[in-house]
C-alpha cells in the first residue's frame, strides 16, 4: 500500500441541518451495531465521565479552588474517548493543555487529576504541574503540554524509542487545529514519515484557535491534506461521533503497529465553552446561535441516542450511570479537598534527578 | 598518556559510551556519512550503523524535540549542533521541554539526554555564527552546562555528560577542536560540578572557562614575568558551578578577575560576582574586575573580530587594575 493513497473517502463537514444530523445518526448506528456492547457502554461512561469532571472543574475555578489556566474540554469529549479506546495499555499518548479529557479517557485517577487542578501534594504531577501538565506514565500518558505544537517533536521521540527499544508500543499524540500551522507539526511529520515512526498524529480541528477562526489562519479547509507533504496517510474523522473517531484511530493504530508508519488524522470537533475559563462560552468570536447550534450535534448526546435506539441502553441505565458519575467526580473533589498543599520544601525537588 | 586533539577525545568518549550503553545514541546534521561538520563523529556511523547514527534534516526544533521525547522514554539521546548558533531554532524543546520535563511532572518523567557541539566565536564567521551562548543556558533551572577546555576534560565530562540522568549542555569551543593534549588511558571520567585549578598562584584569581582558559593561561606567563602569581581555576561546568573551589581561591589571593568569551550583561561573570561578593566580601582587596566579549554582535572584518573577543593584553590590563599595579 502507497501510504499517500491511503486516506479515507468519507469526510464530514460539520453541519447543523436536520437532514444532515439524522444522517449521522444512521451511520453512527450502522458502526454501533458492529461493535461489541460493552465497549458501546464504556465509551458513554468515558465520555459522561469526562463531561461532569469538566462541568464540576468549571465550578472549581469560579469558586478559586482551581488556578491559573484551566482549558476545558466540554463538547471534544468524543475526539479523546474514541482515539484512546483504540489503545492498548502499552500504548503512549501525549496531549496539549486542553488534557483533562484525554488523561480520564486514559484511565488516570479522577482524584489525581483534580488534586492537580487543585494544587495539591497528591495530585498526579505532585501539583507542581497544575492543569496543563497532567502526567501519568503508569498508563503511559506523558503529559499535557503548553506550548502550541511543543508535544508533537516529543511525541515523534517517544515513538522513535519504542521502534529503537522494539517494543510495540504506538503513539497517540493529540494537538489542535492551530498547531498545523507551526514549524515543529512540520518538522516532526516529516521525521516521522522519513524515519517510519509508529506514531498517531490527531489534530482536533474544535475550529477556533483561542478566539481566531480557522478561516483566518489556514490557507487549507481539509488540514489532513498537509499529510500530503509527507506522503502520509491520513483521514478525516467526525470528530462528534466517538465511533467516526474510534474506527478510523484504530486503522491508524494498526498501520504504526504493523508497520511503523505514521498517520494524520483531522477530527472535526468543536468546543462548547470558551477558550479558557477566563473566555465566555461564546466569546466575541462567535454568536450564541453558532454555539447553540454547534450544541445539537453534542456527542454524548447523539451516542446515547444511538444505543437507546439499539436497545442497548435505557433511561434506567442512563440516570444509574449519570448518578455513579457524579458520585466519582465529588469524590475527586473531596479528596482534592481534604489533600494537603505541596510542603515548602517541595518547591525545589524535581529539579535534576541525582 | 595518549596525545589526542579535543575533536578525537570527544570522538572517543562517545564511541565508549556507545560501546558501553545500547541506549546511547547520536543525532544532528551531517554526523554520520560526512562523519560530522567538524569531524568529532568521525567512524562513528560505520562502526554503530544507521540505527544508533542519524543524520536529520536541517530541523533543529524537530530533531531536538525529537530527542527529548526519545529521552522521556528510556533512551540516551546525544543531539548534536552542528553549531550552537543553531540551537537558537531549537531553545523552545530545550527550555521548555527537556529542561522542564521532571518538574512539571512531578519527578515522574526526565530527559536524560546531551545537546552537545561547537560554540564560541572564530575564523570571522560574523554575527550570526559566531556568540558564546553558555549563560543562556545557565540560566534555566533544569539544565547542566559543560564548556570543557581540554581534550582531557572534554573526554572525561562527556562521558559523564552522556551518564548524567538530566539534560546536559555540552558546548565545545569550535577553535579548540583541533588542541592537542594527553588523555589518560583507560576508563575515567570527570564529575560535573567540580572545577579544576589549571595554574595554581597567590596573587589573583582568574576564573575562566572554555578557550578563554588558555588565553588566561598566556597571560599568567606574561604575569609571572612582572612577579605576578596568577590561579588560573576553569569551573568546567558551569551549572551547577562548583563555588567553594572560587571562594576557597579568593581567601587565598584575595582578588579576581573572570574572564569568558560572552558578552557582559547577565553573563557569566556577573554570577561569580555574585558569589563572590556574597560570600567572600570580607577577603576582597579589590573590585572584581570581568573581561568579556564586547557588549555588541560579532563583527566581520577580522581586526574587529580581535578587538571583540577577551585576549592577554586585557587580562593582563585588567590583572594590573587589581593588583593596583597601573
Amino acid at each position: 500500500m502507497k501510504s499517500g493513497n491511503s486516506s479515507r473517502g468519507a469526510v464530514h463537514v460539520p453541519d447543523a441541518s436536520a437532514s444532515i444530523a439524522e444522517a449521522h445518526l444512521v451511520e453512527q448506528q450502522e458502526r454501533a451495531r458492529q461493535k461489541d456492547p460493552q465497549l458501546l457502554r464504556d465509551l458513554l461512561e468515558k465520555m459522561l465521565l469526562i463531561r461532569r469532571f469538566e462541568e464540576k472543574s468549571a465550578e472549581m475555578y469560579t469558586l478559586g479552588k482551581i488556578g491559573g489556566f484551566c482549558h476545558l474540554y466540554i463538547g471534544q469529549e468524543a475526539v479523546g474517548v474514541g482515539a484512546i479506546a483504540a489503545l492498548e495499555p502499552e500504548d503512549a499518548v501525549l496531549c496539549s493543555y486542553r488534557d483533562h479529557g484525554q488523561a480520564l479517557a486514559r484511565g488516570m485517577d479522577p482524584g489525581a487529576i483534580m488534586a492537580e487542578l487543585f494544587g495539591k501534594r497528591t495530585g498526579c504531577s505532585k501539583g507542581k504541574g497544575g492543569s496543563m501538565h497532567l502526567f501519568d506514565p503508569a498508563v503511559g500518558f506523558l503529559g499535557g503540554h503548553g506550548i502550541v505544537g511543543g508535544q508533537i517533536p516529543l511525541a515523534a521521540g517517544v515513538a522513535f524509542a519504542a521502534k529503537y527499544l522494539g517494543q510495540s508500543r504506538v503513539t497517540l499524540c493529540f494537538f489542535g487545529e492551530a498547531a498545523v500551522n507551526i514549524g515543529s507539526f512540520h518538522e516532526s511529520l516529516n521525521l516521522a514519515q522519513l524515519w517510519k515512526l509508529p506514531v498517531v498524529f490527531i489534530c482536533e480541528n474544535n475550529e477556533f484557535g483561542m478566539g481566531t477562526p480557522i478561516l483566518k489562519t489556514s490557507a487549507i479547509r481539509d488540514l489532513s491534506e498537509k499529510a500530503g507533504s509527507y506522503d502520509m496517510a491520513r483521514a478525516v474523522v467526525d470528530g462528534m461521533d466517538v465511533l467516526s473517531v474510534y474506527d478510523g484511530i484504530s486503522e491508524a493504530v494498526e498501520r504504526a503497529r504493523k508497520e511503523d508508519l505514521p498517520t494524520l488524522i483531522e477530527a472535526r470537533t468543536y468546543r462548547f465553552m470558551g477558550h479558557s475559563m477566563s473566555d465566555p462560552a461564546h466569546g466575541t468570536y462567535r454568536t450564541r446561535e453558532e454555539l447553540a447550534e454547534h450544541r445539537q450535534r453534542d456527542p454524548i448526546k447523539r451516542f446515547t441516542s444511538t444505543l437507546e435506539s439499539l436497545g442497548i441502553i435505557n433511561q434506567e441505565y442512563i440516570d444509574d450511570l449519570d448518578s455513579r458519575i457524579r458520585e466519582v467526580v465529588d469524590q475527586a473533589v473531596a479528596f482534592a479537598d481534604e489533600s494537603p498543599d505541596p510542603a515548602p520544601e517541595d518547591l525545589a525537588t524535581d529539579v535534576y534527578l541525582p | 598518556m595518549a596525545v589526542l586533539a579535543f575533536r578525537e577525545a570527544l570522538n572517543q568518549a562517545m564511541r565508549e559510551e556507545m560501546q558501553r550503553d545500547e541506549r546511547v545514541f547520536l543525532m544532528g546534521e551531517e554526523v554520520g556519512a560526512y562523519n560530522g561538520a567538524y569531524k568529532v563523529s568521525k567512524g562513528l556511523l560505520d562502526e554503530f550503523g544507521p540505527k544508533r547514527v542519524l543524520d536529520t534534516p536541517i530541523t533543529e526544533l524537530g530533531f531536538t524535540g525529537l530527542g527529548v521525547g526519545a529521552a522521556m522514554a528510556g533512551l540516551r539521546p546525544i543531539v548534536e549542533m552542528m553549531t550552537f548558533n543553531f540551537s537558537l531554532l531549537a531553545l523552545d524543546q530545550i527550555v521548555n521541554s527537556a529542561a522542564k520535563m521532571l518538574y512539571m511532572s512531578g519527578g515522574q518523567v526526565g530527559a536524560p539526554m546531551v545537546i552537545r557541539g561547537p560554540g564560541g566565536a572564530g575564523h570571522q564567521l560574523s554575527a550570526q555564527h559566531s556568540q558564546a551562548l553558555e549563560a543562556w543556558f545557565c540560566h534555566i533551572p533544569g539544565l547542566k552546562v559543560v564548556t570543557p577546555s581540554t581534550p582531557a576534560d572534554a573526554k572525561g565530562l562527556l562521558k559523564t555528560s552522556i551518564r548524567d540522568n538530566n539534560p546536559v549542555i555540552f558546548i565545545e569551543s569550535e577553535v579548540l577542536y583541533g588542541l592537542k593534549g594527553e588523555v589518560p588511558e583507560g576508563e575515567y571520567t570527570i564529575p560535573l560540578g567540580v572545577a579544576e585549578i589549571k595554574r595554581p598562584g597567590n596573587d589573583v584569581t582568574l576564573v575562566a572557562h572554555a578557550k578563554m582558559v588558555h588565553v588566561a593561561l598566556e597571560a599568567a606567563e606574561e604575569l609571572e614575568k612582572e612577579g605576578i602569581d596568577a590561579e588560573i581555576i576553569d569551573p568546567r561546568t558551569l551549572r551547577p558551578l562548583d563555588t567553594e573551589t572560587i571562594l576557597q581561591s579568593i581567601r587565598k589571593t584575595n582578588r579576581a578577575v573572570i574572564v569568558e568569551e560572552g558578552w557582559p550583561f547577565c553573563g557569566i561573570g556577573a554570577q561569580v560576582v555574585d558569589t563572590i561578593q556574597h560570600q567572600a566580601f570580607d577577603y576582597l582587596d579589590a573590585p572584581i574586575l570581568r573581561v568579556t566579549g564586547v557588549d555588541v554582535p560579532m563583527p566581520y572584518a577580522k581586526p574587529l573580530e580581535h578587538l571583540h573577543a577577551p585576549d592577554k593584553a586585557r587580562v593582563i590590563d585588567a590583572v594590573h587594575r587589581v593588583t593596583y599595579k597601573n
